[in-house]
């Protein structure tokens, strides 16, 4: 796991209010109560992540965010002040990325980001320019002509991103925005995202259900249950984890997890192959857990830091890793 | 605020333009299909109708009917483009720019009615084959009858494209809802005075205006099959449909994304 960054002298002076900032939002489905008073503050030059699995209610925060959709109660703040989601004053300053690309496959690389540029009235010289350069920093320059649907789904993402940044916002709303994607394609993006925010000041929010996406954040909501259940630092949320985490792979970890809080008075996590048990000085724990149970019955026994998954856990009781969809 | 909403509805419909220009099989259905159905169905007609009291013949007669049909079905054809739009996230992303949802039905209806205007255009290159001389063809009135018309028909496009969701479901209404509206507009048969029910049934039916106003701008204001009153009454009532088919796409895309 790659160390955080350390946050580049952005921090703005105490004075200056959030770049955005939300109060109370909720929003329901039918019955399910998906938003349940949400609040949070981005500030100015911060790259500020959501982190939650599927069905915390990321998608529907990045709805209202992206303007889709109205929150049923709550407000939204740009800059101090009350905003309304659609604003267009603050859509005219926003870049959104969504999942799944959401680019005309029929036109041309360089046609959707011309279209993207008109839909934000950049004038047509200044539109140009910006368009060859960004098709040139995605690395798409000599595929300008081709149409956007011919792209792999990688290039998709990127050409997604160059078109989110063709009006120069001071924000960019990302929905997830490695999913899917392998580990070249996830380091070239957050050279990206960081390089934006590095020159032209560019405040990030995105979602993510990913650790390693976490850990690049400045600072991050806990999303759980439609509200933030912390918001810290990734270093400051892991600190929350006490120790180190020791996980054991073997059969039957529901009998396993019995037995060793029987014999080991330790509080114990069932995992799908195994157990975890958290705790200080893990590595004491390790010869005393291998000698507590007969050879064979532990298939290995690892002690690692723990992760933002691990604090995720700690924090909301509930698991990071759901099924992809929904 | 109306500067972006311009900006919005400007963009989409010149991408309808641009995306039916690039693809020459819809340049050829569009005038190869309806000229199929008109010389078939026409020729069939011609040798069993006779229009009561004039010599106007049937493939005459027909033509401003198959003009309108041109309209409709473009109209149709080219609206089924919002669900694909919507699947495919394009309408998310602008959406989430800073036009208006009213901006984006707008444009793709304006840009549908403009697509279905393009494929009415061909068709009536055709106008001296069907015995109209173009010298003598009301062209504003034809221009704003047919405007109106795709326009309405394509915002009524957007409304059920919204609401259904569905490619085969959008057909299927749409085939319901528009080819009898179509088939009782007059457009193939004059409302005889032996079934005031069919007569009725065309004055609730915003297709025969657009026929009936067609019927005029071709042959003037007297045109045999035209409906009674004038060529601005049949212009008014395309108007308010217009109006109407636009209002209704905007409440059905106040739904969500």
């Amino acid at each position: 796991m790659a160390a955080a960054l350390p946050a580049l002298a952005l921090v703005p002076p105490p004075s200056a209010p959030p770049a955005l900032a939300a109060r109370d939002l909720t929003f329901r489905f039918g019955d399910r109560e998906v938003l349940a008073g949400l609040s949070f503050e981005v500030m100015p030059g911060e790259i500020f992540g959501f982190l939650g699995p599927n069905g915390a209610g990321k998608s529907t925060l990045f709805s209202i965010l992206a303007g889709l959709l109205p929150p049923a109660s709550g407000a939204l703040l740009a800059g101090g002040a009350p905003v309304a989601a659609r604003d267009p004053a603050l859509r005219a300053r926003t870049g959104v990325v969504f999942q799944s690309p959401s680019l005309d496959p029929k036109l041309s690389c360089r046609e959707n980001l011309l279209l993207a540029a008109s839909l934000f009235r950049v004038p047509r010289a200044e539109a140009r320019e910006r368009v060859e350069r960004l098709l040139a920093g995605a690395g798409l320059a000599d595929r300008a002509r081709e149409p956007a649907g011919r792209l792999s789904g990688g290039l998709k993402r990127r050409l997604e991103l160059a078109r989110a940044l063709v009006h120069r916002p001071a924000l960019l709303i990302l929905d997830e925005p490695t999913n899917g994607l392998d580990a070249g394609a996830f380091a070239r993006t957050w050279a990206t995202v960081e390089a934006l925010r590095r020159d032209e000041g560019l405040t990030v929010l995105l979602t993510t259900h990913r650790p390693e996406e976490a850990e690049r954040c400045d600072r991050l909501a806990v999303l759980a249950r439609g509200r933030v259940a912390a918001c810290a630092t990734p270093e400051a949320l892991r600190a929350r984890v006490a120790g180190d985490v020791l996980e054991v792979e073997a059969d039957d970890p529901e009998a396993l997890a019995v037995q060793v809080r029987a014999r080991l008075g330790l509080p114990v996590r069932v995992l799908p192959r195994g157990i975890a048990v958290e705790r200080e000085r893990g590595h004491e724990l390790v010869p005393r857990l291998v000698e507590a149970f007969p050879p064979g019955r532990l298939r290995s026994v690892a002690v690692r830091r723990p992760t933002l998954a691990d604090a995720f856990l700690d924090l909301t009781g509930e698991s990071l890793a759901v099924e992809e969809g929904g | 605020m109306i500067a972006w909403d311009l900006a919005t509805a400007r963009v989409l419909w010149k991408r309808d333009l641009v995306r039916f220009f690039r693809q020459p099989s819809r340049l050829a259905g569009a005038l190869g299909q309806p000229v199929l159905f008109w010389l078939i169905i026409g020729s069939g007609m011609a040798a069993t109708f006779r229009m009561p009291g004039t010599g106007v013949g049937y493939l005459q007669f027909f033509y401003p009917g198959v003009v309108l049909m041109v309209v409709l079905f473009a109209a149709i054809f080219t609206t089924v483009s919002v669900i694909e739009d919507r699947h495919q996230g394009f309408l998310q992303m602008v959406l989430a720019g800073p036009g208006s949802r009213g901006a984006l039905v707008a444009g793709k209806s304006l840009g549908s009615a403009t697509v279905a205007l393009s494929q009415a255009a061909l068709f009536l290159l055709l106008l001296p084959l069907a015995g109209f001389a173009p010298g003598a063809v009301n062209w504003p009135l034809l221009a704003a009858a047919l405007f109106l018309s795709a326009l309405g028909l394509a915002a009524v496009g957007f409304a059920v494209a919204w609401a259904v969701d569905n490619v085969q479901g959008y057909h299927a209404i749409q085939m319901t809802l528009l080819v009898p509206a179509w088939v009782i507009s007059g457009a193939m048969f004059p409302p005889s005075p032996e079934h005031p029910a069919f007569a009725a049934l065309m004055r609730w039916n915003p297709v025969a205006y657009g026929v009936s106003a067609a019927r005029r701008a071709l042959s003037g204001p007297a045109a045999p099959g035209a409906l009674p009153g004038s060529a601005a009454h049949d212009l008014l009532v395309l108007a308010l449909f217009a109006a109407g088919a636009l209002l209704l796409a905007a409440a059905a895309a106040r739904r969500r994304a």
